[in-house]
C-alpha cells in the first residue's frame, strides 16, 4: 500500500513538472519544425501503444480476451461512422459487457 | 457542455477502474487533484492491475504526461503566465483547455476560454472521479461492466482525430503499438509503452520539414476528447 502511494504521489508529481516545464521552456526551441513534429507525433505514439498493450496484454504476457477485442471494434466502427465521444466509451463497454453477461466470450 | 459530460463520464470511469485495479478511493482522488490528466491516470491505474513493477508503471504515466509540456510551450506564449498565477496554470494545461483555448479568434478571449474550461473540468473531474472509485466497490468487478475497455476505447478516441489526418499519424500509431506489443514480454509493465516514443521520433525524423514558418500547432485536438 506503502509502494502504491508512493507511485501515485511520484506520478502527480511528475506530470505536474511536465505541464510546468512546458510553460517555462523558452519559445526559440518550438521555433525547430522537426520538434513541433515530435511534438504532434508523441500522443499518437504512446496512446497507440497504449491501445495495444492494454488490448492483448495480461501483465508481461499477451493474451487475446475476446470480450476486450468486441468492445475496441464496437469502439473502432463508432469512430469511423463518427459517434461522438460518449457514444464510442458506452458502445465498447456495453458490447464487452453484454458478450461477458452472456457467457459468449 | 458535451466537453464537460464526457469528462465526467471519463472521470467516472477512471474512479471504478481506478479501484479495480486495487488502488484506494484516496489515491484515485489524489491523482485526480494532483496529477489532473486522464491518460496518465489511466496508465497507472493499468500497471497497478497489471502487477508488474510500479517504477515502470510511473514512468509510462509521468511520460505520457509529458505532451502537456508539449501543449504548454504552445500557451505560454497566449496566457503568458507570470508570478503566483504560474503554478496554477500549470496545472490546468491538457488537452481539453488547449483545444478550447486555441480555438477562441483572438488572445482576450483565448484566456478566458483557458479559466472556464479549467475550472469546469478540474471540478466535474474530480467529482466525477470520486462518484466513480465509491459506485466500484459496490458494483463488483469491473470488467462485468466492460469498465477494461474503457481505456482503450478512449485512448483511441483521443487520437482517431489525428489518425485520420495523414499518412504519417497512422504509420506512427501502428509502429508505436507495435514496438509495445513486442517488447511487452520482455519488459516491466510501462516500458514498451515509453519505448513507442521512438515512433514519433522516426515520424518526425522522416517527414520532410518545410521552412521553419508557422507550422499547425501540437497536436491540439478539436474539443471532443473526453479525458483530461
Amino acid at each position: 500500500m506503502t509502494g502504491t502511494w508512493v507511485a501515485v504521489l511520484v506520478t502527480a508529481a511528475g506530470c505536474y513538472a511536465f505541464k510546468l516545464a512546458g510553460l517555462t521552456v523558452p519559445r526559440r526551441v518550438l521555433d525547430n519544425p522537426r520538434v513541433r513534429r515530435f511534438a504532434e507525433l508523441v500522443p499518437v505514439a504512446l496512446l497507440a501503444a497504449l491501445v495495444a498493450v492494454q488490448t492483448f496484454g495480461d501483465g508481461q504476457s499477451l493474451a487475446i480476451d475476446p470480450a476486450r477485442l468486441a468492445g475496441l471494434g464496437a469502439a473502432v466502427l463508432a469512430l469511423v461512422l463518427r459517434a461522438p465521444f460518449l457514444v464510442v466509451i458506452i458502445a465498447a463497454a456495453g458490447t464487452a459487457a453484454a458478450l461477458r453477461a452472456l457467457g459468449v466470450a | 457542455m458535451a466537453l464537460g459530460l464526457a469528462v465526467g463520464v471519463s472521470g467516472l470511469a477512471f474512479g471504478a477502474a481506478a479501484v479495480g485495479s486495487g488502488l484506494s478511493v484516496a489515491q484515485a482522488c489524489v491523482l485526480s487533484l494532483l496529477a489532473f490528466t486522464g491518460a496518465s491516470q489511466f496508465a497507472l491505474a493499468g500497471a497497478v492491475a497489471g502487477g508488474g513493477s510500479l517504477i515502470g508503471g510511473v514512468a509510462g504515466a509521468v511520460l505520457l504526461g509529458s505532451r502537456n509540456a508539449l501543449y504548454g510551450l504552445r500557451m505560454t506564449g497566449v496566457l503568458e503566465p507570470r508570478g503566483a498565477r504560474k503554478p496554477l496554470t500549470a496545472l490546468g494545461v491538457i488537452d481539453e483547455t488547449t483545444a478550447v483555448s486555441l480555438a477562441q479568434p483572438d488572445t482576450a478571449s483565448a484566456r478566458l476560454a483557458f479559466r472556464v474550461t479549467f475550472a469546469t473540468i478540474y471540478i466535474t473531474w474530480n467529482l466525477s472521479t470520486l462518484l466513480g472509485a465509491y459506485g466500484a466497490g459496490r458494483i463488483g468487478s469491473p470488467q462485468s461492466f466492460g469498465l477494461d475497455v474503457v481505456g482503450p476505447a478512449a485512448f483511441l478516441a483521443l487520437i482517431w482525430p489525428q489518425l485520420r489526418a495523414g499518412r504519417t499519424e497512422r504509420a506512427v500509431g501502428l509502429l508505436g503499438a507495435a514496438i509495445a506489443l513486442i517488447t511487452t514480454p520482455f519488459l516491466p509493465p510501462g516500458v514498451p509503452v515509453i519505448l513507442a516514443a521512438t515512433a514519433a521520433l522516426a515520424g518526425a525524423l522522416a517527414t520532410p520539414v518545410p521552412g521553419a514558418g508557422a507550422a499547425e500547432l501540437p497536436a491540439a485536438e478539436p474539443p471532443v476528447a473526453g479525458a483530461p
